[in-house]
């Protein structure tokens, strides 16, 4: 089970400068412990201290935000993709 | 992460700091907080402002938005100077006697230079600072105005454009940014979507994108709008301001504008309300206010007010706080009432504007009917954009010509019917 993650520029220190990422888990929550597995100290930048993603952080599984699915729980399958997209000012 | 960069004597521009955390960075082409993915301000040094500027040497600048130079985070020779800004503030008397108010304003960025809204204020501003980063082409994602704006500024300034945009734009909007001649990408979604997309994009090229890598700039411009209406009541601050929320940048933007003016000692300190308007079919922000909520859940929009529906807006938060703490409010209202508002506008002060004006006027009248203005208050109403680029809006909801032969009877036939009509009309207002 693979799934793959878009990572912003903000965050690529953290990846060793590559814009992807393949991870696993079954759901947002535990794709997040892959990546912190994959690439420590991710998670706190993601989430809050009480764990909770961050307000200004967007996910989004094949293009659909999390908030519009079961947000941290919003299940994950074989070959999707997630994204990760900082709040963008207005146009 | 401490900034190494040194200002120079034209601007008060410092650094970039994370609003949430407070970490500082250097002013490069980044708006995201690294440690909290918190949005990045720019910070300025206020004790130089306060020696250097005076309201003196604010008037002596350019009749544009550079005159607040100082203020702005353009460091070099670099300012893109198209005439923005300095749009009138109108005392809209017609309007008020309508409402019941007694002191209200319209500032009018539905004639700001060189394309009918507020952006280019903002787009003046982040280009002139794309230069000075070294940037050769320059993009955004837009809902419309803001794609025309940069394309215009851009070739002004002899900078690359592509620009991207929902297929479903208004036409005036789409025929408004294409004739600057740049590379236009119509994605098949709504704003939120292409938005995603130009921040996936901003990772992959190196491009100055206005609203996201150059955001902090960007952003910065909005604050004239704070700036020119003190300067335009003779330096002194309104009690009441209404304004139009899409991201909710703007409505932080001014609130900063008059902030500094008062830090800086140009203007004595004053109480000022701020109220927010959203369309109903996009209005994540209101729902919020209305709610006591400090989260913004994301709406899918369906409204006619395209320029303002934006269903995941970035400063929501901060401008349901700024809502809160300064006793205003945040309203929202339908699409009839919007045509309502955009008619109401043109017919009481010569104003035409686009859909998120129509909705700003509407909540106005929302506002006052609820007893949440008081009639004497000073009152400012912020008009961001022009009608002719929004026509299909209204199209169906105004009367029609009367058609008459070249000839003095059937003029005057018309003019009689016309009169009737007015009576009927009147009648009905009357009624
Ligand atoms: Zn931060």
């Amino acid at each position: 089970m693979a799934v793959k993650v878009l990572i912003p520029t903000p965050l690529q220190k953290l990846t060793n400068d590559q814009a992807t990422v393949e991870c696993s888990g079954e759901t947002i929550s535990a794709l997040l412990e892959s990546l912190e597995s994959s690439c420590p100290g991710i998670k706190a930048r993601l989430c809050d201290e009480q764990g909770k993603l961050r307000r200004f952080v967007n996910f989004y599984v094949n293009s659909e935000d999390i908030r519009f699915l079961d947000n941290e729980n919003t299940a994950l399958k074989d070959g999707d993709e997630v994204s990760i997209i900082p709040a963008i000012a207005g146009g | 992460m401490t900034a190494t960069y040194t200002r120079t004597s034209q601007s008060a521009f410092e650094a970039l700091q994370c609003k949430e955390c407070g970490a500082e960075y250097e002013p490069k082409a980044t708006h995201v907080c690294e440690l909290c993915f918190g949005p990045l301000e720019v910070k300025y040094d206020y004790d130089w402002l306060r020696k250097t500027v005076t309201r003196e040497t604010i008037q002596a600048g350019p009749n544009s938005i550079w005159r607040y130079r100082p203020f702005l985070p353009v460091a070099t020779d670099n300012v893109i100077d198209v005439g923005t800004g300095m749009t009138p503030l109108l005392q809209a008397n017609r309007l008020a006697r309508r409402l019941g108010l007694k002191k209200l304003y319209i500032k009018n960025d539905a004639v700001n230079m060189p394309t009918l809204s507020f952006k280019d204020r903002v787009v003046s501003v982040a280009l002139s600072r794309a230069r000075e980063l070294g940037f050769t082409t320059v993009s955004c994602a837009s809902t419309g105005n803001l794609a025309n704006s940069t394309a215009a500024i851009a070739a002004h300034a002899g900078l690359d454009c592509c620009v991207f945009i929902p297929s479903d734009l208004e036409a005036g909007k789409v025929l408004g940014t294409l004739i600057y001649g740049p590379t236009v990408m119509a994605v098949h979604g709504n704003y939120d979507q292409v938005n995603r997309l130009c921040s996936e994009v901003a990772n992959t090229h190196g491009w100055g994108f206005v609203n996201i890598n150059l955001r902090p700039y960007y952003s910065e411009g909005s604050k004239t709008l704070g700036y020119e209406v003190i300067e335009q009541l003779g330096w002194q601050l309104p009690d009441h301001i209404v304004a139009p929320l899409a991201s909710g940048s703007l409505f932080t933007k001014i609130y900063k504008g008059f902030k500094e003016f008062v830090e800086v000692g140009l203007v004595d300190e004053k109480a000022v309300r701020f109220s927010g308007a959203q369309a109903e079919g996009c209005s994540p922000i209101a729902k919020a206010f209305q709610e006591g909520r400090d989260f913004i859940s994301p709406e899918k929009p369906n409204t006619i007010a395209k320029s303002i529906a934006i269903g995941n807006p970035a400063d929501g938060v901060y401008a349901v706080d700024i809502a809160r703490k300064t006793n205003g409010n945040i309203e929202s209202v339908n699409d009839a009432e919007i045509i309502e508002g955009i008619k109401l506008l043109a017919e009481t002060e010569g104003i035409f504007t686009e859909t998120a004006g129509g909705t700003t006027i509407a909540v106005l009248k929302k506002l006052v009917e609820a007893g949440k203005i008081d009639p004497d208050e000073t009152t400012v109403v912020y008009i961001t954009g022009n009608g002719l680029k929004t026509q299909e809006a209204v199209q169906g909801y105004i009367s029609e010509p009367f058609t008459i032969e070249p000839k003095l009877d059937s003029f005057e036939r018309a003019l009689e019917r016309s009169r009737t009509l007015d009576r009927l009309e009147w009648q009905q207002v009357l009624v």
